[in-house]
């Protein structure tokens, strides 16, 4: 028998447990990665010529980033990797890559999809203004080119991300002016008793906040955004917010790192057709799979938070997990206990994942607040008041529909970064539950593909 | 119960929309029925020429039709559905130097139809138009020509046939149709059932199912147009640009919308399938429409496409649609199959089918659209 043929797409934490498993079994998988290195985001790596220590680069996790940097290179003569290439697209048992114009077309027995994830975000008014960033964008700064975002940051948003970043810059000595979140306080206390389940995170999060303090960064808890203010000429110059008291302040800064928590990269799972459900309890929609990454679709396997925002030790977990599974599909034996262990890590952090979504839930209602002259989408300049507009004249209240008549989630993200903002201005402005608004459908390519693709000479 | 019309039309893209408002135009109560949502498949997704040039002679006076309702398309729609009377060009390549005979040929016919061309040599065009390949030898330009945009189109027409006092019920699936005494008698999949004497079937790639239910198959091969779109770029291409040849894979086409976006499209057809309501972009379709179109005009090479689609079109073996009355049945009409090429057309087809239903007739040649020509 032929030797299988297994794709790992994404060299994270997720990705390298998995084509480790694969190599283990002896069998040598293509490993594609958008990165020009291993280690996905959470572990990135830091260019070759750059020396910074990994207690500097990675804090608390500096261990387990080095343990999954090693385990990586220890695999690089026994996988077929393949760094800055995209899988821009997914038919008939085949990925469609590209690498630079290099076009390339492998076929699959076995697809594990270890996509990762990226900033889950909610408009504001005036976050179209240079100098606003993600905060996973404002960490990559810092992480792989040590620089920071401005002379003069806000952190605003929500999620242990806020946090981590936060503390991050103080520490690499930037200025972090505030760190606005908008959860309120009572419901980390809420969200404790599942927060319990991995009681050596819970206390990182509390030392990254306790550092913060010491470091003299003011935090204000249960906020709600204004306005990110500024112009065009010049940029961001200050963050305008609502105190949970009701009053109104601003704060000057020249930079704004946002965010709220995560939303998984699902496009490639969904150009694989799988099928997708609706997750109450973070307002997404996911691809559905079993318990060991199994997706609807046959031969492609999830895992990491691609499929769900469970973190990075839990995607060291499931991707592993999700091999495994691969491996007894394609008839080899795999150590079923092995398999049964790695389920109950994946689902002691799955307990966790559901306290950090209590503790820092996503501000649906701010959508429903957004003033109409707010950008929702900044690839296509729509504004709250062009999509409800457009509701209102067409009777749009599906996801692409109202993106058809509007333009919403139309540009070049794909509406990665404004479609669950827009799907909750859709729900509030329509009076509907956000599940009935539906999602957007997965487009080819995933991010843009060049012309010249394929070009010969 | 059921629901009683003059009308009952059956699909809700451009033809059905567009044959809406003009019946009630002529003062016919309508009720329009859509299986899913206004325009989402072969309507709503093509590649948005509003172009007369290259089409079949005898189509030409049901194209000039549609183009004085395009231009007049923003008052009679109070809606902007972004037509822009921009220009298109058709071009033909070194290799085929025959085709500047076919392309004289045309423009001396169309003339006498109304439709004015210049022809212009590849250095002509390459001086007035740079982004055009060397490989380009001569083009054809019809001033006259443009385009607009196919998402917005059929959902406007149907909101003034609404707003007209049309009735018109989405998510609508027919599943059955047949004519009891003088009316015909619709079921709907949820068992709703619609009345009327005048049934006109606008079904597109659906329509063989219906006017197989009275005795007129017609062989229908449902495709997917393939398309892309570029990110947007500064406007500078303002006509639509298309190539002239024998060569499926050869055939692309390309126009640049007002906000800076380039849509592409053509090369190859991919697979639909009309009973799951999907079509799908082959990767491989995506690789050949961007080869093709490096050639045509190499300047674009240097942008990205951000997004491909498809939808669901209805092909008839001789590209032409079926048009008219039933063969078999008095009060039954068609307009479906049009075959990659209807967008344009669309509000002379609604246009021409409402006079046809509510006059008993029209100037607009109707011959080469017989449903009966399949049986002979």
């Amino acid at each position: 028998m032929a030797e299988p043929r297994i794709i790992v797409v994404g060299a994270g934490p997720a990705g390298t447990r998995a084509a480790e498993a694969v190599v283990k079994a002896g069998i040598r998988p293509i490993v594609i990665d958008e990165g020009r290195r291993d280690g996905g985001q959470i572990y990135r790596r830091q260019p070759d010529n750059f020396s910074r220590p990994y207690e500097k680069l990675y804090g608390t996790e500096a261990s387990r980033a080095k343990a999954l940097h090693d385990s990586f290179d220890a695999l690089k003569g026994q996988i077929d990797y393949r760094p800055e290439t995209l899988v821009w697209n997914i038919a008939g048992g085949q990925v469609w890559t590209a690498n630079g114009h290099v076009q390339e077309t492998l076929t699959y027995d076995a697809l594990i999809l270890c996509t990762g994830a990226t900033d889950r975000l909610m408009p504001v008014k005036g976050w179209n203004l240079a100098g606003t960033y993600s905060l996973g964008g404002s960490q990559v700064a810092l992480k792989s080119q040590a620089v920071s975002i401005g002379h003069e940051v806000v952190f605003m948003g929500s999620g242990p991300l806020l946090y981590l970043v936060a503390s991050q810059y103080a520490e690499a000595g930037a200025k972090v002016v505030a760190v606005l979140d908008t959860s309120p306080a009572g419901a980390r206390i809420k969200a404790l008793p599942d927060l319990m389940a991995l009681p050596s995170v819970l206390w990182n999060g509390i030392k990254l906040t306790r550092a913060l303090k010491k470091a003299g960064v003011p935090v204000h808890h249960q906020i709600t955004p204004v306005e990110i203010i500024g112009d065009a000429g010049s940029g961001v110059k200050g963050v305008r917010f609502r105190k949970a008291s009701g009053a109104e302040r601003t704060i000057g800064c020249d930079a704004v790192a946002v965010g709220y928590h995560l939303r998984p990269e699902t496009q490639l799972a969904d150009l694989a057709r799988c099928e997708f459900a609706f997750d109450p309890g973070t307002h997404q929609w996911l691809p559905r799979r079993d318990a060991d990454g199994r997706a609807t679709t046959q031969g492609v396997y999830l895992a990491g938070d691609g499929a769900k925002i469970l973190g990075a030790r839990s995607a060291e977990a499931s991707g592993k997990l999700a091999a495994l599974a691969a491996l007894c599909d394609l008839g080899l034996p795999v150590d079923g206990g092995e398999m049964t262990a790695l389920r109950r890590d994946v689902a002691t952090y799955a307990k966790f994942a559901r306290g950090l979504a209590k503790a820092f839930p996503w501000p649906a209602q701010q959508a429903a607040a957004l003033p109409d002259e707010a950008i929702v989408c900044r690839c296509e300049t729509v504004s709250a008041g062009n999509l409800r507009a457009v509701m209102r004249e067409t009777g749009a209240i599906e996801a692409n529909r109202a993106k058809a008549f509007s333009r919403v989630g139309m540009g070049r993200c794909q509406g990665r970064y404004c479609g669950l903002a827009a799907a909750e201005i859709i729900a509030a402005e329509a009076k509907i539950p956000v599940e009935q608004v539906g999602r957007l459908r997965g487009q080819a390519p995933v991010k843009p593909l060049p012309i010249a693709i394929g070009e010969e000479g | 119960m059921s629901t009683a019309s003059d009308v009952i039309i059956v699909g809700g893209g451009l033809m059905g929309s567009s044959a809406a408002l003009f019946l009630r135009g002529h003062g016919m109560s309508v009720t329009l029925l859509e299986t899913d949502l206004i325009g989402r498949q072969a309507s709503g997704t093509n590649f948005g020429n509003v172009r007369r040039q290259g089409r079949a002679l005898h189509q030409l006076p049901l194209a000039n039709r549609a183009i004085a309702i395009w231009r007049k398309s923003r008052e009679l729609l109070g809606a902007d559905v972004e037509y822009l009377q921009s220009g298109h060009i058709r071009v033909c390549y070194r290799e085929r130097p025959e085709l500047v005979g076919a392309m004289e040929d045309y423009a001396d016919k169309a003339r006498l139809e109304g439709l004015d061309l210049e022809l212009l040599t590849g250095n002509a065009l390459r001086a007035k138009f740079p982004f055009f390949g060397a490989d380009v030898l001569a083009g054809s330009y019809s001033a006259m020509d443009g385009h607009a945009n196919p998402r917005l189109a059929a959902p406007a027409f149907a909101r003034a046939a609404q707003r007209m006092g049309a009735t018109i019920h989405e998510n609508t699936k027919i599943v059955d149709a047949q004519k009891v005494g003088e009316d015909f008698l619709v079921t709907a999949q949820d068992g709703r059932t619609f009345r009327a004497p005048i049934l006109l079937i606008t079904a597109g790639a659906w329509g063989n199912a219906l006017s197989s239910q009275f005795g007129e198959p017609v062989p229908i091969v449902p495709r997917g147009p393939n398309m892309s779109v570029t990110e947007p770029v500064p406007y500078a291409i303002h006509p639509a640009v298309g190539v002239m040849t024998p060569i499926e894979e050869e055939t692309v086409y390309f126009r640049q919308v007002a906000r800076g976006n380039i849509v592409l499209g053509g090369s190859t057809r991919g697979p639909s399938y009309p009973d799951e309501y999907r079509s799908y972009v082959l990767p491989q379709n995506t690789m050949s429409q961007l080869k093709q179109i490096r050639r045509l005009a190499p300047a674009l090479s240097k942008l990205n496409i951000i997004r491909v689609w498809s939808g669901i079109e209805g092909y008839m073996p001789d590209s032409q649609p079926v048009m008219g009355p039933s063969a078999t049945t008095s009060g039954l009409y068609y307009a479906f199959g049009f075959s990659g090429a209807g967008f344009q057309i669309g509000p002379g087809v609604g246009e021409t089918m409402a006079e046809i239903i509510a006059k008993g007739g029209t100037d607009i040649p109707m011959e080469p659209y017989r449903i009966g020509r399949f049986a002979e």
